[in-house]
């Protein structure tokens, strides 16, 4: 394989030298690589110190923040999301909260809100909230340690909370009658009114927001713990497991098994988190306990087609930006929060100097995947480059999750606090 | 300077008063179960993270002032934290309704306060170590952020419409002049000059004097010794004020003037305007001693507190911490608030701090390794024993180079895992810090857990991930006895994906190979299966108890129309068979049901069967 030039090469040799180095070493590891059978894996060498975080209010809470995800916008709204949910972990008493990031009346230099975010009402939740999704505007499904699957609502009129939907022990082990017999649940997606649930114990369930018995439950679909579902389509869903393993679950067939198994290669990593990319089905994202990225084209192979060695510890979250697929998140527990960017890969030459305070890295993007455009498959190593930025400079616990819509960046820690940035794009 | 800091944000508690933190409440309420409480220790635990990195102790000989600028700030930071602190828990006072809830908020705001108020002491005295000079400057910054009670007052008469008129009017005035703020004290005497015409001479000469005053310089524009002799010409002049008699005619303006001479009954004639007996002892500092050394302070405090509490009271906690604090005697200050403060973190953080500015090394313990560690020993495992806030104390605990990892060791093991993720968490912790052992414990509660919830996979990989050979032979055990009794594999998809961690035990590289011969065997890929299966007996990889079914397996492919066994491999399979049986004694045999020893009478007779085709066909095939 031969290392190919740089673009911008002209441009600003000086700072390239360098970089066209390592890009060559890189293709160089690449095919030696690819000579010994393995898959790509690509390193990511130097991260983003750390970006000017200007933009960023923080607010303390008292207690270890599991999730935090944004109200959805009704379907023709042009204004950025300003209501949240948060919940807690770990306490005694754990908490579903609503925070508003709104105006209420301070406004900042710019004209805008600069003030922290304000605790609009909360709940008691009992266990810890291992997951949490919106069903609509008023209603936030969330998954308890305990293996009570709850939805509660958001009364936006008198802001309170109140519960509106529950099911007892939705994930259960050997004995669901039992005090202590519930089996954490660790993950719960939703389209409207269809929820969907896996555990601790193996178990999807499929349950209707307005039917008290599950639709569907399919007992033993994994072996192991599920760690996280996403949909894949409105009858497919995807889950990922702590053996590695990607599966594809079919729910318009009645038989209790995946319609297909992918998986990591040999090492068996398990995987904590999945998203789908929002346009192009295809692409699915997962986070491993190594920390390591992993993209997969789910249309071919049983293997992922890119790996990426990211964070130090295990990856909770990854997400799609919802609206700006080029752009993907992730949040780990060795407290660091990337953003991953392919959009500079097509559209332009970005210049290498000039990035002022936001130190970033190229690197070149090699994959297997072949004539496909989008960023996170292509393979095309003079056009693909990812920058990657740390968003969370000298954070030292977990960022637990985080929740991306339009310009808004919302994310909770074990440090006990939650995070807001309004202007990501600035 | 020293107050700038906190100064510079709106203060709320204001209204709060020092002296009644420690009469009407006891330290000990100070519950370490608040939430609140830890919230602003979360912020603290950064900042010792900050003090604490070993450079820090390397390179405080070379860069000496560098380091007290940065130790100071590190002290400052911790206050300004203690003053949040004290804001949040004020406005939670505020919005309680519940009046036991008020009092119990408003009960920390007074120790919190506290606590910032010996922090500062401390702070002056020995990390900053202020010398004769700018000492009293910086008391003076003390006692005019802490002592607030007045500040009501003050705010009462500058807000009236006539100052002067204003019954308390001379009390502010006095205020001013007790707590060194010359300035603002000059302002409302020209108030009073401009109200009172009678009085303008005199406001002019005390005015004059005020402004005249001496006082130590913050830089190295003027020596002591210079400074001694500026104050005895002013005190001079002041004195033959007094004597002639100009301020005669009125009392307030005699008492200021005697106030600014130091006369100690003067002075204390306004004890309720200073509240308390520190605040009558930096004052009396300003107008007697402004060049005190530290090292003479402890007298003047003695005498201070003796003449201002004039034996009716005896001193409460706060006084002795803050008497020995102007004793130098650092021990008994951190000895004192170890007993009245019943939470380690005030005592934990401030000796880590002394202990950088290298003031702690004389003293050893006659247990543990050092002061510092076993306070932050204490104040860690304290955080430990809390539900959610393990995982600040492991930081504290990385700092403790003797016995912190052996603390750790002690408490993660006692966790408690209530959900996988909580225990990867736990677990992260070990993996990062090579505890290797306490990995092994975790994952085996978890890998015991799974199995009681009888999730076989589960716990299986738990076991891989502890490398517990051990607990995978038996999870293994559990697999095949799974088997015998269904008759078919549960957890499949775990099973066909072990990987090189099928190495880990023998009983586990028996099971992925015995799947992988069912696997072989429904891919109808006979003699792979038949190879493998004679493999796992030959090799010994296979139990003994295991292989009268795996010889039951053999049945069905000797029993196949294509022979699939070799001569040889049919040989070996009968030699295994007879292996078996001959293993056996009489006793047991006899107690064999009768479907064992059928068993052992068909495979007999399908072995010979098989021996029969294949030696025929061998022949043949050799023949042709």
């Amino acid at each position: 394989m031969a290392s190919p030039a740089p673009p911008g090469h002209a441009h600003c040799p000086a700072s390239l030298s360098l970089l066209a180095r390592r890009r060559r070493a890189a293709a160089a590891n690449q095919q030696r690589r690819r000579q010994a059978g393995g898959r790509s894996r690509r390193e990511v060498v130097v991260v983003a110190a750390a970006r000017a975080m200007e933009d960023v209010c923080a607010k303390f809470v008292s207690q270890k923040v599991s999730k935090a995800r944004w109200r959805p916008l009704p379907a023709a709204a042009l204004q950025p999301p300003d209501i949240f949910a948060t919940g807690s972990w770990d306490n005694e008493d754990n908490r579903i909260s609503i925070w508003s990031v709104g105006d209420l009346g301070s406004v900042g230099l710019n004209g805008e809100y600069q003030g922290e975010p304000q605790l609009l009402c909360d709940i008691r939740h009992s266990g810890d909230v291992m997951d949490m999704q919106f069903l609509d505007q008023e209603r936030v499904v969330v998954a308890s340690s305990t293996g009570n699957v709850t939805i509660f609502r958001h009364h936006q009129n008198n802001q309170t909370l109140s519960t509106n939907q529950r099911w007892e022990k939705a994930h259960y082990h050997v004995d669901r009658s039992a005090s202590c017999g519930g089996a954490a649940c660790t993950g719960v997606i939703c389209n409207n009114p269809e929820v969907v649930t896996v555990g601790e114990d193996g178990r999807i369930n499929l349950l209707r927001a307005d039917q008290k018995d599950a639709v569907r439950t399919i007992d033993n679909a994994d072996s192991s713990t599920l760690h996280a579902v996403t949909f894949l389509r409105t009858t497919e869903i995807l889950t990922v497991n702590s053996i590695g393993q990607l599966k594809i679950w079919d729910l318009r067939q009645q038989r209790n098994e995946p319609s297909q198994i992918f998986s990591l290669t040999g090492d068996r990593v398990p995987l904590h988190c999945v998203d789908r990319h929002p346009n192009q089905q295809h692409i699915v994202a997962t986070g491993g306990q190594d920390g390591m990225l992993s993209i997969w084209d789910i249309r071919q192979g049983t293997m992922p087609v890119s790996l990426l060695n990211a964070h130090e510890a295990e990856m909770w979250e990854v997400h799609f930006h919802p609206s700006n697929p080029d752009h993907l998140f992730t949040c780990s527990e060795d407290g660091s929060l990337w953003h991953w960017d392919t959009s500079t890969s097509v559209a332009e030459k970005p210049s290498f100097l000039h990035q002022g305070g936001r130190s970033t890295t190229y690197f070149s993007h090699n994959t297997i995947n072949q004539s496909l455009v989008s960023a996170w498959l292509s393979n095309d190593p003079t056009k693909d480059r990812m920058e990657i930025t740390n968003l969370i400079p000298n954070q030292t616990l977990s960022v637990n999750s985080l929740d991306i819509l339009g310009p808004c960046l919302v994310y909770g820690t074990d440090a006990e606090a939650i995070y807001v940035n309004r202007h990501l794009f600035a | 300077m020293a107050s700038s800091l906190c100064r510079a944000s709106p203060s709320p508690v204001d209204s709060v008063c020092i002296t009644s933190a420690f009469s009407h409440t006891d330290f000990h309420q100070f519950c370490p179960s608040t939430g609140r409480i830890y919230q602003c220790k979360n912020t603290c635990k950064a900042l010792v993270d900050n003090s604490c990195r070993p450079k820090t102790r390397t390179a405080l000989p070379k860069h000496g002032l560098f380091m007290l600028g940065r130790l100071v700030q590190v002290s400052k930071n911790y206050r300004s934290v203690i003053r949040a602190c004290m804001e949040d828990m004020h406005q939670a006072a505020v919005s309680a309704r519940d009046p036991a809830l008020h009092s119990q908020y408003s009960t920390q705001v007074s120790i919190l306060s506290a606590m910032e108020l010996i922090w500062n002491l401390c702070e002056i005295l020995f990390v900053e170590a202020a010398v004769a000079g700018p000492l009293l400057l910086r008391l003076l910054d003390w006692v005019r952020l802490h002592v607030c009670d007045v500040d009501n007052m003050v705010r009462e008469v500058l807000s009236s419409e006539n100052p002067s008129k204003h019954e308390l009017f001379w009390n502010v005035v006095d205020v001013f002049v007790l707590q060194g703020r010359m300035d603002e004290a000059r302002h409302l005497l020209s108030k009073e000059a401009s109200a009172n015409p009678t009085s303008v001479n005199m406001c002019r000469i005390l005015d004059d004097l005020m402004k005249k005053m001496p006082v130590p310089s913050l830089g190295n524009t003027q020596t002591l010794t210079e400074m001694e002799l500026k104050w005895q010409h002013w005190h001079e002049e002041c004195q033959r004020y007094l004597q002639d008699g100009t301020f005669a005619s009125n009392s307030h303006m005699e008492s200021i003037c005697k106030i600014l001479l130091g006369d100690e009954n003067a002075i204390l004639e306004k004890k309720e305007l200073m509240t308390t007996w520190y605040h009558f002892l930096v004052t009396r500092l300003l107008y007697s001693h402004p060049t005190v050394k530290p090292m003479e302070l402890r007298f003047y405090a003695q005498s201070s507190m003796d003449l201002f509490l004039g034996g009716e009271s005896s001193p409460e906690p706060l006084d002795t911490i803050l008497m020995a604090a102007f004793e130098f005697e650092m021990h008994q200050v951190i000895k004192e608030c170890s007993i009245a403060l019943s939470n380690w973190w005030f005592v934990a953080h401030l000796t880590d701090l002394l202990d950088h500015c290298k003031l702690l090394q004389s003293h050893n313990l006659y247990f543990g390794s050092n002061m510092r560690e076993f306070l932050l020993l204490e104040y860690a495992s304290g955080l430990f024993s809390h539900y959610s806030l393990w995982q600040l104390g492991v930081d504290y605990f990385d700092h403790c180079p003797e016995y912190g990892r052996v603390y750790l060791e002690l408490h993660i093991e006692r966790i408690p895992l209530n959900t996988e993720q909580k225990a990867l968490k736990v677990l992260r912790i070990c993996e990062q810090r090579q505890m290797h052992e306490q990995v092994r414990s975790i994952c085996k509660i978890m890998a015991m857990k799974a199995l009681r919830n009888n999730r076989l996979g589960s716990a299986l990989s738990w076991s891989i991930r502890a490398k517990d050979a051990a607990f995978a032979t038996l999870i293994s055990d559990r697999f095949l006895k799974d088997y015998c009794e269904k008759g078919c594999f549960s957890d499949l998809d775990l099973i066909d994906n072990l990987g090189p961690s099928m190495l880990l035990s023998d009983r586990l590289t028996f099971l992925g190979k015995y799947r992988e011969f069912h696997r072989l065997y429904g891919e109808k890929r006979f003699s792979e299966a038949a190879k493998l299966l004679l493999m796992l007996m030959t090799a010994h990889i296979a139990p003994c108890s295991f292989w009268m079914t795996l010889l039951t397996d053999a049945l069905p492919l000797l029993e196949q129309k294509e022979v699939i066994f070799s001569a040889e491999q049919t040989y070996e399979l009968m030699r295994c068979l007879e292996d078996l049986t001959a293993g056996k004694s009489d006793k047991q045999k006899f107690q064999d049901d009768d479907v064992e020893t059928m068993k052992v009478e068909m495979l007999r007779l399908a072995l010979a069967r098989n021996l029969a085709r294949v030696i025929v066909k061998e022949g043949t095939l050799e023949g042709s």
